[in-house]
């Protein structure tokens, strides 16, 4: 998803306050600032206490809704209180002394029923904190919703009323939709880490009653900010960022855009757009993106990351096949962004395609392999999805039964089962969908569940790597663990579904049976990969080959594995490569990337060489946005709001009476001082008199 | 805290100084201008104090906080010491500008007298004082917030503001006392100016011993207090006049020209 334009605002540093006759003004404002870290105590370093890690939700629209989470321009201000339990809201919601309240949770109490409560109850909430713990919770928890992406799958009231809305399967029955809800106080996520602590000693030093008293001023509060422009739903905010006010209008909200991923086996001519002749296409698909409640957590490691590694590796795999004995069909493989948010990067793909705006249209796709969520794999089983409205026509059906053979027989020999799941079941959410709206293609999904999911944390920020259970003995180095080939690696899921996909896309694309048993996916290969996107993405391998200000999200780590898999080295220099020099090289046919490549032994000068590959990016930007359509059913229409300041802080608040007797003290010195002067300048010429200046001299 | 604290420590901090201001400078032209030169004169003299503890600190061993609290109490008194400098200073060019003013001006007398320039001088060596005393912690009582999560005292921001008003009135008594030795070569006058000055700053390393501090602060005040009321020409009788209210008759026994 894209990222909007966060201004930050900078802290001015206050000045050294160590006594009332300072004459150090000047030079603490020197001091202070170059020294912040030495006693620089500041009279608002003794008030506030600043949250480091705050991770906030954040506000989206579509068409028809907002979803998310709001603050006051201010930042929202609440008396914190450690919820203890479901019951326990009942101090915060109505019998609590002190509203509005900032709850802080434990991971385990941020259910739905609390939330919707306190959604209820806003008046007297003023923000909520979870707490997310170091370890997965035992329980499965979704916050994404039950059917996801219902109203732009393929399976609407036109295709097929009985299969739509989730009629036949629920796909994610642990779903809570909380990811979908409107909250209008801030919600952000904490870790457990010294904050957490000083913040939980300060509500056991302050806040909390003792012996059922009533706790006494000051109270220990925190102050949230994170106040999204964006209101209402998309076609406002898309028509607020286009009032023209000011020589710099200001964006209220952005489209969720980034670029797809894709790359042919067979290098094709990225200038002549539209449908090429004799070109048949096997398209193997699979999801780049993922997301959670919170914002920018998205480790999506069962939803997503794991089919697209598998397909990296199934590229890799199938590099000397296709390179030394080519099939007679070209195979594309494309990562689609977005697919979380009603499928942003295949409807474009698709939209693309039938505007003739792509390397090839609609009328060259063969078929469809799709991998989906392939991690989990309790007794080895894989399932393969297909929709059973485009198979009632015979010659589709021949397709599909076809494609399900090849795979079976690819399966076989490999320690894994390949079925189909044996009931006439609609597709899961998968990018197949939006191709299947366009024209009946033969394809199949392959994913790890029978009907509903298995992943029980979809969509969830406890979807990690410790969910996939990928972990390494602890005295490991990080490069250790990058080569570490474990056990869970050697036979693991990806690595099966890996080397299935590879020998099913070799024959499918017409490629000889004899050369089968040679496509094998590398362990070592499928287990660095997974370390880089899993547990650390700042590893030696991922440094040679992806450049480091670039190696934020799967797009383009993805983009750049592709190209250095799939692709090879020419001999240019770097300049060449990065200027696409149309002489020598052939920008419409492939793409070149610099890679900054490894460090030879002897030295420290990274030796980075140019690859060639045939691996690009498409935009992934909904349709709805270049056609204006803003209220569009068809096309995803989610933005994402912009903000200006994401930050929290706690301090401590005095009773309210004590400000207004400040206040009062305040008005009555001023009154006093003013009546006194009063009458003192109106007499002055008596009560100074005596002791005066010879009679010339003037009061 | 919030508005209704910045508001009142704003009106208990500057009340009496703005009183003052309104009612007896305002209106004239004269002595707003020698206000405005007194502060300047209290800003300069704290420049050259910070200069001076700037590269002291530079040159210090910043790890060690004994020697930073060492430095704390020379920076103190060397401020206090370099004020009253520049407040002589003023005074003598205040001595030699009357001089001046009187050749230029048209009428017999003098525009405005010492014992005024005193008082207005050292009024405006109040409010650059307080100004700076207490404006930084002002800003920060607008926030929500209020001093006590690190176990500080809660009332810092009233301690603050009471302390800054005693140093402006402290301030002006200070300045009538001054001029008034000076005029009348009476150094022992300047030097308990000085050395009551040294007491005030010095007693605020007693915070947050609020109590401590403010409580003989405000004891110092009344009792400059007193001495400049003196020293500006009041005497007791004066005021039994003006309480009893029987200033009228008196007036019309002394009538003079307004």
């Amino acid at each position: 998803t894209s990222t909007p334009a966060c201004c930050g605002v900078l802290p001015f540093c206050r000045t050294r306050k160590m006594d009332l006759l300072s004459s150090k003004w000047l030079v603490n404002l020197l001091v202070c600032c170059l020294f912040v870290g030495v006693g620089c105590n500041s009279v608002e370093k003794k008030i506030y206490v600043n949250l480091n890690y705050t991770v906030p939700c954040v506000r989206l629209l579509n068409a028809t809704h907002q979803i998310g989470c709001q603050s006051h321009l201010s930042g929202n201000v609440g008396v914190l209180h450690v919820l203890e339990s479901e019951e326990n809201l009942d101090w915060v919601l109505h019998s609590g002394l002190t509203p509005p309240y900032l709850v802080i949770l434990e991971s385990s109490l941020f259910t739905r029923s609390i939330m919707m409560k306190l959604k209820n109850g806003s008046s007297r909430v003023a923000g909520v904190a979870v707490v997310t713990p170091n370890a997965n919770p035992s329980q499965g928890t979704s916050p994404h919703t039950s059917c996801p992406n219902e109203n732009t799958g393929v399976y609407t009231e036109n295709y097929d009323p009985t299969m739509a809305r989730c009629n036949v399967t629920v796909w994610n029955p642990l779903g809570t939709g909380l990811s979908y809800e409107e909250f209008d106080f801030p919600i952000f996520a904490m870790k457990e880490d010294n904050d957490t602590q000083v913040i939980r000693q300060c509500y056991m030093d302050h806040n909390r009653a003792g012996n059922g008293s009533t706790p006494q001023y000051p109270l220990c509060a925190m102050q949230l900010y994170s106040h999204m422009s964006a209101v209402t739903d998309t076609a406002t905010c898309m028509r607020r960022n286009n009032i023209n006010f000011s020589l710099s209008p200001e964006m209220v909200c952005d489209p969720l855009s980034d670029f797809n991923v894709w790359a042919s086996t067979r290098p094709l001519n990225n200038t002549a757009k539209g449908h090429k002749e004799g070109e048949s296409v096997v398209l193997a698909a699979a999801r780049l993106d993922s997301r959670s409640f919170f914002f920018d957590i998205a480790p999506g490691a069962e939803s997503g990351v794991s089919g697209f590694v598998a397909l990296l590796a199934a590229a890799h795999a199938l590099r000397n096949a296709t390179q030394e004995a080519p099939p007679p069909r070209n195979i594309l493989y494309a990562f689609f962004h977005g697919e979380t948010f009603d499928y942003i990067g295949s409807s474009r793909m698709v939209y693309d395609m039938e505007k003739n705006n792509f390397a090839v249209d609609l009328d060259n796709i063969h078929s469809v392999l799709e991998v989906g969520q392939v991690g989990l794999h309790a007794e080895s089983r894989l399932w393969l999805h297909s929709d059973p409205v485009s198979r009632k026509n015979s010659s589709v059906n021949e397709e599909v039964k076809k494609l399900i053979l090849r795979l079976q027989s690819a399966a076989s020999g490999l320690n894994v089962s390949v079925e189909e799941p044996g009931f006439s079941q609609p597709l899961p959410p998968s990018s197949f969908q939006r191709f299947l709206r366009a024209r009946p293609i033969p394809g199949v999904v392959i994913e790890d569940h029978r009907s509903a999911f298995t992943n029980s944390f979809y969509e969830s920020m406890y979807d990690n790597a410790e969910y996939l259970n990928i972990s390494y003995p602890p005295d490991l180095t990080p490069d250790e663990q990058l080569e570490y080939v474990t056990d869970t690696a050697k036979v693991s899921p990806t690595l099966a579904v890996a080397t299935v996909v590879a020998r099913t896309l070799y024959i499918q694309a017409g490629g000889a049976e004899s050369r089968l048993g040679s496509i094998n996916a590398d362990p070592q290969m499928v287990t660095r990969i997974l370390y880089g996107f899993l547990v650390r993405s700042n590893n030696s391998w991922f440094q040679q080959l992806i450049p480091s200000d670039l190696r934020t999200g799967p797009r383009t780590s993805t983009w750049y594995l592709l190209a250095n898999l799939t692709g090879s080295t020419v001999n240019v220099m770097s300049d060449t490569c990065f200027n696409n020099c149309v002489f020598v090289l052939l920008p419409q046919m492939y793409s070149y990337l610099w890679v900054q490549g490894a460090a030879p032994p002897n030295s420290t000068e990274r030796v980075g060489f140019c690859m060639r590959s045939a691996a690009r990016l498409s935009k992934a930007l909904s349709p709805a946005f270049d056609l204006h359509e803003y209220t569009s059913k068809d096309y995803s229409t989610w933005t994402e709001s912009r903000w200006k300041t994401i930050k929290g802080r706690i301090f401590l608040v005095a009773s309210h009476e004590l400000e207004m007797l400040t206040l009062g003290v305040g008005v009555g010195v001023l009154l006093t001082s003013l009546m006194l002067t009063y009458i003192m300048s109106s007499k002055a010429d008596i009560l100074f008199s005596s002791g005066r200046e010879p009679a010339n001299a003037t009061y | 805290m919030t508005a209704s604290v910045f508001f009142g420590c704003t009106f208990i901090a500057f009340g009496p100084a703005i009183a003052l201001f309104l009612f007896t400078i305002a209106r004239e032209p004269l002595r707003v201008i020698f206000l405005i030169a007194g502060a300047f004169f209290w800003l300069v003299s704290l420049l050259l104090a910070s200069l001076v503890w700037f590269i002291s600190v530079q040159i210090s061993n910043k790890d060690s906080a004994a020697q930073q609290k060492g430095l704390l109490v020379f920076g103190v008194v060397l401020s206090v010491l370099l004020q009253e400098a520049f407040r002589f200073a003023y005074y003598k060019l205040l001595k030699k500008a009357n001089e001046g003013l009187l050749t230029l001006s048209q009428e017999e007398t003098m525009p405005i007298s010492i014992r005024q320039l005193a008082y207005v001088s050292g009024l405006g060596f109040g409010f650059m004082s307080g100004a700076f005393s207490v404006v930084n912690i002002l800003a920060d009582s607008v926030g929500p917030g209020t001093i006590g999560i690190h176990g500080d005292s809660q009332h810092y921001f009233l301690s603050s503001a009471f302390m800054t008003m005693a140093i402006i009135l402290l301030h002006m008594f200070w300045g009538v006392v001054f001029f008034d030795g000076c005029e009348k070569q009476r150094w022992w006058a300047v030097a308990a100016v000085v050395a009551s000055h040294l007491i005030v700053s010095c007693l605020t390393f007693q915070n947050p011993e609020y109590v401590g501090s403010l409580v003989p602060t405000y004891v110092i005040l009344f009792l400059m207090g007193v001495w400049a009321f003196y020293a500006a020409g009041g005497s007791l009788r004066n005021l039994k006049l003006c309480l009893t209210c029987k200033d009228k008759d008196f007036l019309l026994a002394n009538h003079r020209p307004r």
